[in-house]
């Protein structure tokens, strides 16, 4: 690891101001569960850590309005426990508390959440000349591609990059269609969450649509009868684990009959994945195992397997047919 | 290996560090550690090599040559550890577990994989639980961290090490401070209601002997203790 300078910074004015004075290599830490992780594997290799975890105000929950408002600099365990979190929005309470270890979930923010990297074996342990991999390395090609693959993405995936996004806080936030406000060097700007994630294509070195001088400040989520829902994850074991297969469901109901749905996937993707052929499958419907499935399937119409991981063709459907069925017995 | 400390002339902060430290204090935080002279002796002096990397002075503890020293940007911390104020500068790069373990000689905390993945090094930061490794030592600058060593009031255990010892909950023990730092945690936090519920919540913690039904009972009998204590 090269040696860092660190800044620890108590309002979003003064971490601008020390990003700016930084200069080249400055980067923002908030939980560094991520960031920290990656500067031991060689992989992220920042100059200056701004520490922006302090600041004051930026872990505020309010639910006043029709927005709730997430600081950035929450805790992942204090949002799972928040009583309107966790009584009026299951789905994002339950993505949280999927994730991760309370160990991590008390250091862990939500807005450093939405930026963490991919679990990809090849980019995680493949550093310093290992194998190649075109998110580490621009243009080095992809070992995962024919390569070990059970764990690399079936949907959105690219000739030069198969990772998936790891995440499951996103999914539930784009399935409720939350944005985020940043705060750069150029003022304040409001982005969608799912807009957020670039697909990789020809650079999948480029994953998100922050430039390197924006502070996530909060998230923000449209208020919904969103008590019908749920964050539903398979793991390779019972906790965790990152995502085999995930599914946010929302759900709005009249009687048996599915008046409106939002699906999302995560562990399949290579962004937090809005499955709008799935809700299509549904809505003006009555909600049957069979119609569920059926819209899981839909989801997955489009997706390319490689050779150890077709086995989410068939477990995908029913994940999304179980979230389905799980919300729609909730009482709304 | 600490004789090289001792010969070193006080300097202030090596009497900055002594100040801090009282008698009571001095009393509770010797009983903490196995190595206790080597432990004292480098707590006390650590700082007294301010102008060197911290790394430096590590490799100075051990022997090495100082052309083996290596460069990297400091920083100043001032937290306390089991209730023992520490003022230390440590390279910017170092991790809480390594901290600890290297600087501050309290060995509980365990190195297990050093990516957030297993929870042998779980320590408290401000009463909650943290994996150690993941969190960069200079995050702690102004709060409080309690590790295993911290836990035990003189020779009277914390209920957790009790009911681990009660209830076998480990064979080669390298998981053990580690669960029980969490294990305390779980209690706390209102997550140890049903053997369900500790199972989720203790899934951060891994244990290579699989001494896990041993754990979640000695967690179960633990919570009891501690609610009436
Ligand atoms: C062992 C382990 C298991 C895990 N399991 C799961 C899991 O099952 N599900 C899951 O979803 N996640 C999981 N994670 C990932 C974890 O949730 C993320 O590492 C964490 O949420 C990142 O948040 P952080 O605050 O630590 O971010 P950091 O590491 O501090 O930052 C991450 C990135 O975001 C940037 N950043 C942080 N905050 C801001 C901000 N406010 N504005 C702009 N940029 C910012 C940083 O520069 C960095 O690039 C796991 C992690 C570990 C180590
Ligand atoms: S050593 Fe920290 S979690 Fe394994
Ligand atoms: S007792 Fe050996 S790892 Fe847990």
């Amino acid at each position: 690891m090269q040696s860092i300078t660190y800044t620890c910074t108590d309002t979003p004015e003064a971490a601008l101001a020390a990003f700016s004075n930084a200069g080249e290599g400055a980067r923002f830490i908030a939980g560094g569960t991520t960031l920290y992780d990656l500067m031991k594997l060689g992989i992220e290799t920042p100059a200056h850590i701004i520490d922006v975890s302090d600041i004051d105000g930026f872990d505020a929950i309010e639910t006043e309005g029709d927005t709730l408002r997430i600081g950035a600099m929450a805790r992942m365990a204090d949002v799972a426990v928040h009583p309107v979190i966790r009584d009026e929005y299951p789905v994002l309470a339950e993505s949280l508390l999927k994730a991760a270890s309370q160990q991590i979930r008390n250091m862990a923010m939500v807005g450093g959440n939405l930026l963490q990297r991919t679990r990809c074996i090849y980019f995680r342990n493949g550093a310093g000349g290992i194998s190649p991999c075109n998110k580490r390395e621009p243009g080095s090609g992809c070992a995962a591609i024919g390569g070990l693959d059970r764990g690399q993405a079936l949907l959105g995936a690219s000739s030069a990059c198969t990772a998936v996004f790891p995440g499951d806080w996103p999914v539930a936030l784009i399935a409720l269609g939350a944005s985020v406000d940043v705060l750069g060097l150029n003022g304040r700007r409001t982005i969608p969450v799912a807009e957020l994630y670039r697909l990789p294509g020809d650079t999948p070195h480029i994953e998100f649509s922050l430039t390197s001088d924006e502070i996530v400040t909060a998230i923000t989520v449209p208020k919904w009868p969103a008590r019908r829902s749920t964050y539903h994850k398979i793991r390779d074991r019972e906790s965790y684990a990152f995502a085999l297969v995930s599914a946010a469901v929302v759900l709005e109901m009249q009687g048996n009959t599915v008046l409106q749905a939002r699906v999302a996937l995560g562990g399949v993707a290579s962004i937090p994945w809005r499955a709008t052929e799935a809700e299509t499958a549904l809505v003006g419907h009555p909600l049957t195992r069979t119609r569920a499935l059926a819209a899981g399937r839909a989801a997955f119409a489009n997706a390319r397997p490689g050779q150890h991981n077709a086995f989410k063709l068939t477990l995908g459907p029913e994940v999304i047919a179980d979230a389905l069925m799980i919300a729609a017995k909730r009482i709304a | 290996m600490s004789n090289e400390f001792q010969q070193e002339p006080a300097q202030p902060d090596d009497i900055q560090a002594s100040e801090v430290m009282n008698d009571d204090q001095r009393a509770t935080f010797l009983p903490m550690t196995r190595r206790e002279t080597l432990g004292l002796g480098t707590f006390l002096t650590a700082s007294a090599f301010l102008p060197m990397p911290s790394w430096a002075q590590q490799n100075t503890t051990l022997g090495t040559s100082p052309t083996r020293w290596e460069p990297g940007t400091t920083t100043r911390i001032a937290t306390r550890v089991n209730g023992v104020p520490v003022n230390i500068n440590i390279d910017t790069r170092a991790s809480l577990l390594d901290m600890l373990r290297e600087r501050l000689e309290l060995v509980g905390a365990k190195k297990g994989c050093d990516h957030g993945q297993c929870g042998a090094c779980t320590v408290h930061v401000d009463g909650r639980r943290v994996v150690s490794c993941l969190t960069l030592a200079a995050k702690v600058d102004g709060h409080e961290v309690t590790t295993v060593e911290g836990l035990s009031d003189g020779e009277i255990l914390h209920p957790m090490q009790q009911a681990f010892i009660d209830h076998d909950a480990l064979q080669c023990g390298y998981c053990t401070p580690g669960q029980i730092m969490a294990g305390i945690a779980c209690v706390n936090e209102g997550n140890a209601m049903s053997p369900e519920l500790i199972r989720e919540y203790m899934s951060g913690n891994i244990c290579r002997c699989g001494a896990y039904v041993g754990i979640v009972r000695a967690i179960e009998d633990a919570a009891r203790e501690m609610g009436e204590s």
